[in-house]
């Protein structure tokens, strides 16, 4: 369960790259612990430190106009690969709240924003996932080349991500509405498939685990 | 109406669908590992919650155990996990195969092996490669840990149903071109978000000729195309594989049957519709070897290291930043490219059928000078068989390094990892940055490529290779 979150503001920082994997977000060292907490110092572990354990001044968001950002615009397919809910954790825990990525194509040859897994485990840490076109985002790019500190606000229940330029810019996003209440609302989801208690219970009666059919005369 | 294999098996497991188009979908099986679920134990506890059907949920440790000296584990971060799932198992009453079963293995290999993995059920895991087990027509698909204690806590989960993808594989291809190449293909042709939001389902004379360990390869990498799930329609193959053979927690006498029966139903109807589709004609399939740090980044064995323009959907910046990692110079043969270190192992290739045709590779021949071949079993069982067969004897003597079953260097979080700039031929799944070590760069490939990479020291086309 998280705490309710309807909008925010914060910097924008840019990641240019596509197919960021979650062995990239998180490393695999950082999964043996046991614990929730103190992921966010392992975000992007290689490209983020040198040898020496400094920070890699070549990468990126170790940029100083990146400090203390908390919505990152990057390229499509961000999140690809491993399921840890640790790379959520270390996304969160750095700071970023909102992720912006493009899809690519459309139809059947789209090319998502986000993997599957990935922007599920998002959700569940009110991680809120904002897919644009790629013209939006390359646009975004552009703005946060251009000024420095440039900050947007996240406004969830309107679905709009508006960038505080000298002429405000706003962009449209879809969101399931199932995970936009679940965010909004600080709702824990555990309990809300438990309010369905009677329907599982009825559902276990009929249904062979075994040999499945629950459904079939 | 004609359905599809996966609408069939989702049909009978939603358990009510919400106003906002949310389904609670039950699930059948729980497979849990030391690394995903401490985090999800924790929240159980911190709710006073309680694991609805713990007799649903079985666990097995295998990301982080050495395959050296297992009851040795030196990194005390990697014990303490272990320990974590030992102390959860028996607080919430969960089956566990531990370091000291003959049932231990890799959670995707020990679940078919022991009759945990069944057609037509539901099957989720927190490690995304719970893909494997849609070989037998089994809707599986990897979760995060908030989602594992979502499944503790429920035996459900709330899902929308996600959209269609056939996949037919037209012809059959010669070998030694083997699974393993098939799917490497399949994420060549679509890349690796080409499969997100769907549920891919194999077909096609190439997969009906497989058997199910070979099916199951091609299932485990339906997640490198993002796809959420990967199903093969179950035939006699798939029966055999459960009746023919000790499957201990599989249906019995009177149960079986009627499984039987439910599992004949399960195959798509002709003229069912899917959201996708697409045929690929691997009659003349080369044997396939990853050149990058995507799934999607291969080609066939014949080939040469493409100039950065040259690589669809991928941007120059990101091919050019790949080759920089992978030490690789545009036009290079793939052929001529060495290799430091050869795997054998993980959940895609490490089942007995692997193990045997590496084994033919290696039979009479020495791994060449300066490689390292690390050979790791899936799981106890696999290591007992392939020893009573003879394969361990032959895995030594071509100087190969036969270890305890676990994930090993497939995500090297034990301690098989590759050195920065090793370079490796690699029977599992993924070649991302730093997959197999820090620095260490990976090709994928088959065992049959594998084995012949570590004979040779540099990467071969085993269609022509001389055998003596």
């Amino acid at each position: 369960m998280s705490e309710p979150v309807k909008n925010f503001k914060g910097i924008l920082a840019t990641l240019d790259r596509a197919n960021v994997d979650t062995d990239q977000i998180i490393p695999k060292q950082f999964l043996k612990s046991i614990k929730r907490t103190g992921f966010g110092e392992s975000l992007f572990f290689d490209w983020r430190y040198d040898e020496a354990g400094k920070d890699n001044p070549e990468f990126e968001l170790n940029a100083e106009r990146f400090k203390g950002a908390s919505i990152l615009i990057t390229r499509n397919n961000f999140g690809c690969g491993s399921s840890r809910e640790h790379a959520v954790w270390a996304v969160d825990q750095y700071g970023f709240r909102a992720i912006v990525a493009p899809s690519q194509g459309e139809g059947e040859n789209k090319i998502q924003a986000f993997a599957d897994i990935f922007k599920n485990n998002c959700a569940k840490n009110s991680i809120i996932t904002i897919e644009l076109t790629e013209a939006e985002v390359e646009e975004i790019f552009q703005m946060v080349g251009r000024y420095e500190g440039l900050e947007a606000t996240v406004d969830l229940e309107e679905q709009r991500l508006i960038l505080h330029l000298p002429e405000e810019m706003a962009f449209h996003f879809d969101i399931d509405p199932a995970v936009k209440k679940n965010i909004i609302h600080g709702l824990d989801d555990i309990g809300l498939t438990l309010q369905k208690e009677t329907d599982i219970e009825a559902f276990e009666l009929k249904h062979n685990t075994q040999i499945a059919p629950s459904n079939v005369s | 109406m004609a359905k599809t294999l996966f609408e069939k098996i989702w049909e009978q497991h939603v358990v009510t669908t919400l106003e906002d188009g949310t389904s609670i979908m039950y699930i059948d099986r729980h497979l849990i590992h030391e690394v995903t679920s401490p985090q999800a134990f924790e929240g159980l506890r911190l709710t006073g919650r309680k694991v609805r059907r713990p007799e649903l949920t079985f666990a097995t440790m295998d990301h982080n155990v050495p395959t050296d000296d297992r009851y040795n584990i030196k990194d005390p971060i990697s014990k303490a996990q272990i320990e974590a799932l030992t102390d959860n198992c028996k607080e919430f009453g969960i089956q566990l195969f531990d370091l000291n079963s003959d049932k231990q293995g890799v959670v995707h290999i020990i679940g078919p092996e022991l009759g945990i993995t069944m057609p037509g059920t539901t099957i989720v895991c927190g490690d995304s490669h719970t893909s494997t087990h849609g070989a037998f027509g089994t809707f599986a698909m990897g979760i995060g840990t908030s989602e594992v204690e979502h499944v503790l806590a429920t035996q459900c989960l709330p899902q929308k149903k996600p959209k269609t993808f056939k996949v037919e594989f037209a012809g059959i291809p010669k070998a030694p071109v083997s699974a393993k190449d098939l799917i490497l293909k399949f994420i060549g042709v679509v890349g690796t978000a080409g499969g997100t939001g769907y549920v891919l389902e194999y077909c096609g004379e190439a997969i009906r000729a497989l058997s199910m360990e070979e099916r199951m390869t091609i299932c485990n990498m339906s997640i490198e195309a993002g796809a959420r799930g990967g199903l093969i329609a179950p035939d006699e193959t798939t029966i055999d594989y459960i009746v023919k053979n000790d499957r201990p927690y599989a249906p019995k006498g009177e149960e079986l049957e009627k499984a039987i029966e439910y599992w004949k139903s399960l195959p798509s109807d002709p003229g069912a519709t899917y959201d996708r589709e697409i045929t690929i004609d691997v009659t003349n399939l080369s044997p396939q070897v990853t050149w990058g740090t995507s799934p999607g980044m291969v080609m066939d064995v014949t080939g040469t290291i493409p100039n950065v323009d040259e690589v669809p959907g991928y941007s120059p910046k990101d091919v050019q930043h790949t080759l920089d990692y992978m030490g690789l110079t545009p036009g290079t043969p793939l052929t001529d490219i060495k290799v430091d270190t050869v795997f054998i192992g993980s959940c895609t290739n490490g089942r007995i059928e692997d193990l045997r045709i590496a084994a033919k590779y290696f039979k009479g021949k020495k791994v060449a000078e300066g490689v390292h071949a690390l050979i790791v079993p899936g799981s106890q069982q696999v290591k007992k068989q392939a020893t009573e067969e003879g394969l361990d004897k032959i895995f030594v003597e071509a100087g190969c390094d036969w270890r305890e079953s676990g994930c090993s260097m497939c995500l090297a979080m034990n301690p098989d990892q590759l050195k920065p700039g090793e370079r490796a031929a690699s029977t599992s799944n993924r070649n991302f940055e730093g997959r197999q070590g820090k620095g260490g760069r990976t090709h994928l490939v088959s065992p049959q490529m594998a084995a012949a990479a570590a004979v040779e020291g540099h990467f071969v086309d085993i269609r022509t290779w001389e055998e003596d």
